[in-house]
């Protein structure tokens, strides 16, 4: 049996075809994406925290190309009577919420929660967010450029900005230390933690070890790990024994992660560049038609007027109508003598008698 | 002098109205020299919880749905055939490539890195962001506006070949594709928001919200039509020609009537959304009330107070109407945008745009009615040019 090489070339091309569509296919119909295997988080429990800021230290100094000294030391935990977000600073805060559980006051640790489909990424126009397979999501300041709808998209109001730079500002947003973790490092603020209240591991491993916690120690936790559902799920942990929304955990994002919330719109779009223009231009062709029918009986009705000759016919019009006057004149005058004659006639024979 | 002036209808240099803008745009440079040397932070009150202020809700959002005038203008005429309102094509089309020109303009205040805006285009496009589609197709309808405003500009060169060809063989492509792109973003823009439910009120939120600003777009660009074109006739009267100026009360009729429908279906819209998320217990909140000030204050009165005016042929009532429509768009921009975003953040935490902000807001709004007059009072904007007459499309 011989191919021919044109018969190859459509071969190799059906194949490449039903390849290309098949994915196609798959990306648009059920398909639903796990996350990256094996990929990196930590886990925060409120309960062991003590507000002692060593982690926002340790923040600091792994990253302090970008992020300057504190004009407040790390060791003075006056600090921690205000609430603090995270800024262009500050990657990492730690807030105090003295009221919020029965046994004094419960701390919370701030940071980016590295989401599992990031709101950040999905809102950026120039991709200058990636979701790396260890986990993290990064930033790029080499493309971005300064819109700041990530800021705007993130539920958990994370992402901060350089306001004062004029020329050059960034976005500012911890990294789960991306280089540390592929240089097989603890992030800064794991390593730094006196007390066990933050570990790094697989996310699985994680989330495991959180329910075998809650499980193990009845009373002590809620049955809820935040960040495993939030938002579609984040590879940042938390467990805690008050509810979140006492210590300044949003419960109501919903598990909706925002690429989904967007999808539909995003999906409408080139629904209207396939259906404008036929709409449009039926109607258009319907609008033109209609003109050109118009204009065609217009032409039409001035023509059959040429043919008979309209003035002429208007001529003969008025002449029958004025001799029809005349004749209808004659006629009812005619009638009027002979009946005035009649009763003329009549009166005198009256007279008579 | 005055008197004289006033004759020729060619008022001299020092008018009220410029002695304004000179001041104004003296403050505007001086603020625009703060921006760029001390950065956002310098004249602005964003912060790290509000990222966008005034420059996106007015400049921008208000901008693009208020320069709607041009899409709806020349389909109305060169798509569904009324051509009597062919005087009214350009100066809308003008109208709304200057929106989209200033719109462009203000967006190099906003961002950070201003000379980045063709990035998401050309060098990393982000292809899942709802911001990559409208600075796409912003983009691209930029330049079909230029492309549909420049024979006026060229007849005004007396540049007859290129004229001719936009004029005979583009219209109809271009206008198409006005409303394509047109439809993209405007829908889009309100498409931005549905990224952060946890964000903004529950009353302004919806899955609906790119079909709000999209229809919500039609009745603005009819309104801003009416409202910019009864401006206009105030003061470059002396500019229009008999075809213009018969053609007008018509329009207003025509829009006005459109415009009345429209906003009638888009309450009927309003109100299936928050059917639909099942919101009626929010309107009994202070922001409920907010919300039924904006629908029947700002929707349902114009579209009545419209009807009224085509049904009594009330051009008085109609004019009056279109600026509280105007007023209305801006209103539920500023709610999505401003108001109703954030709105569980404590109120230390909220924002409130700073003189810097307003300042360049004015600034580029006034450079923008500058360049619409040089332009108006040189180029055949209003009238019909002697050479070309009869030659359009």
């Amino acid at each position: 049996m011989s191919i021919s090489r044109r018969k190859f070339l459509g071969l190799i091309g059906t194949a490449g075809a039903t390849v290309a569509l098949g994915g196609v296919a798959q990306a648009a119909g059920n398909h639903h994406f796990e996350g990256y295997p094996d990929t990196y988080g930590v886990l925060f429990d409120a309960t062991l925290c003590i507000g002692c800021r060593k982690c926002e230290a340790g923040c600091q100094k792994v990253n302090e190309q970008d992020l300057p000294k504190p004009e407040v030391p790390f060791d003075d935990l006056k600090v921690l009577d205000a609430p603090r977000r995270t800024s262009a600073t500050a990657y990492t805060v730690v807030n105090k919420f003295a009221d919020a559980g029965a046994k004094g006051p419960v701390f919370v640790k701030k940071q980016c929660n590295h989401c599992l489909e990031p709101a950040c990424a999905s809102a950026c126009f120039v991709k200058a967010f990636t979701k790396n397979a260890t986990g993290a999501v990064t930033y790029n300041a080499n493309v971005c450029v300064g819109c700041r709808y990530c800021m705007v998209a993130c539920p958990f109001n994370i992402p901060t900005y350089e306001y004062n730079k004029a020329l050059a500002p960034r976005i500012m947003k911890c990294t789960m230390c991306h280089p540390r973790i592929l240089e097989g490092k603890l992030p800064g603020c794991v390593e730094a933690c006196p007390k066990e209240a933050l570990s790094f591991g697989k996310r699985k491993d994680l989330l495991a070890a959180a329910r075998d916690k809650i499980r193990s120690n009845p009373g002590v936790y809620l049955d809820h790990v935040y960040g495993e559902a939030e938002m579609g799920g984040s590879n940042w942990l938390y467990v805690t024994g008050v509810p979140f929304k006492n210590i300044g955990m949003r419960e109501d994002l919903g598990v909706t992660s925002a690429p989904e919330l967007t999808h539909g719109a995003l999906a409408a779009v080139p629904v209207a560049a396939g259906l404008w223009p036929v709409l449009l231009g039926g109607i258009y062709a319907v609008s033109k038609r209609n003109e050109k029918v118009a204009a065609a009986e217009a032409k039409a009705a001035a023509k059959a007027g040429k043919a008979g000759g309209i003035d002429t016919a208007g001529e003969a019009l008025t002449k029958a109508l004025n001799k029809l006057d005349d004749e209808t004149a004659k006629k009812v005058k005619g009638d009027y003598d002979k009946a005035l004659a009649a009763l003329t006639a009549k009166k005198h024979h009256g007279g008579d008698e | 002098m005055s008197d004289q002036s006033q004759q020729t209808g060619k008022p001299g240099l020092i008018t009220p109205f410029n002695i304004f803008a000179v001041i104004v745009l003296i403050i505007g440079a001086y603020l625009t020299f703060l921006r760029f040397t001390q950065g956002l932070g310098s004249i602005t009150h964003l912060s790290d919880n509000n990222p966008w202020g005034l420059w996106i809700g007015f400049d921008l959002l208000c901008g693009v749905a208020l320069a709607a005038g041009g899409y709806t203008t020349s389909t109305a005429c060169y798509v569904f055939g009324m051509k009597r309102f062919h005087a009214a094509v350009r100066p809308a089309i003008l109208t709304a490539f200057l929106g989209y020109a200033f719109v462009v303009f203000a967006l190099n205040y906003d961002v950070g890195r201003p000379w980045r805006l063709p990035y998401p285009i050309f060098v990393s496009p982000g292809t899942t962001s709802l911001l990559y589609e409208v600075g796409l197709c912003v983009f691209i309808y930029l330049t079909v506006l230029f492309v549909e405003w420049v024979p006026a500009a060229l007849e005004w060169l007396g540049i007859k070949k290129t004229r001719d060809v936009i004029v005979n063989k583009l219209t109809l492509v271009l206008t198409i594709f006005g409303v394509i792109l047109s439809t993209m973003h405007q829908s889009s823009l309100g498409a931005l928001y549905t990224i952060a439910p946890s964000k903004l009120h529950p009353l302004w939120y919806s899955q609906y919200l790119p079909l709000y600003f999209f229809i919500s777009s039609m009745f603005a660009g009819l309104s801003m039509v009416i409202f910019e074109g009864s401006i206009s006739h105030r003061y470059f009267h002396h500019l229009m020609d008999e075809e213009h100026k018969a053609g007008f009360n018509d329009l207003i009729l025509a829009f006005a009537k459109g415009a009345s429908i429209i906003m009638a279906g888009y309450f009927i819209m309003k109100v299936v959304g928050i059917s639909a998320d099942d919101n009626w217990a929010y309107l009994g909140t202070g922001y409920g009330l907010w919300y039924l000030v904006e629908l029947f204050g700002f929707v349902a009165l114009p579209s009545f107070l419209y009807a009224i005016g085509v049904r009594e042929k009330n051009l008085k009532l109609i004019q009056w109407t279109s600026a509280l429509t105007v007023v209305g768009i801006m209103l539920n921009r500023f709610n999505v945008s401003l108001v109703a975003f954030n709105w569980q953040l404590p109120a230390a935490d909220r924002y409130f745009p700073s003189w810097g902000e307003f300042g360049i807001s004015i600034f580029i709004i006034t450079l923008l009615i500058l360049v619409f007059r040089f332009i108006v009072t040189r180029m055949p904007i209003f009238y019909e040019h002697p050479q070309f007459k009869d030659s359009h499309h």
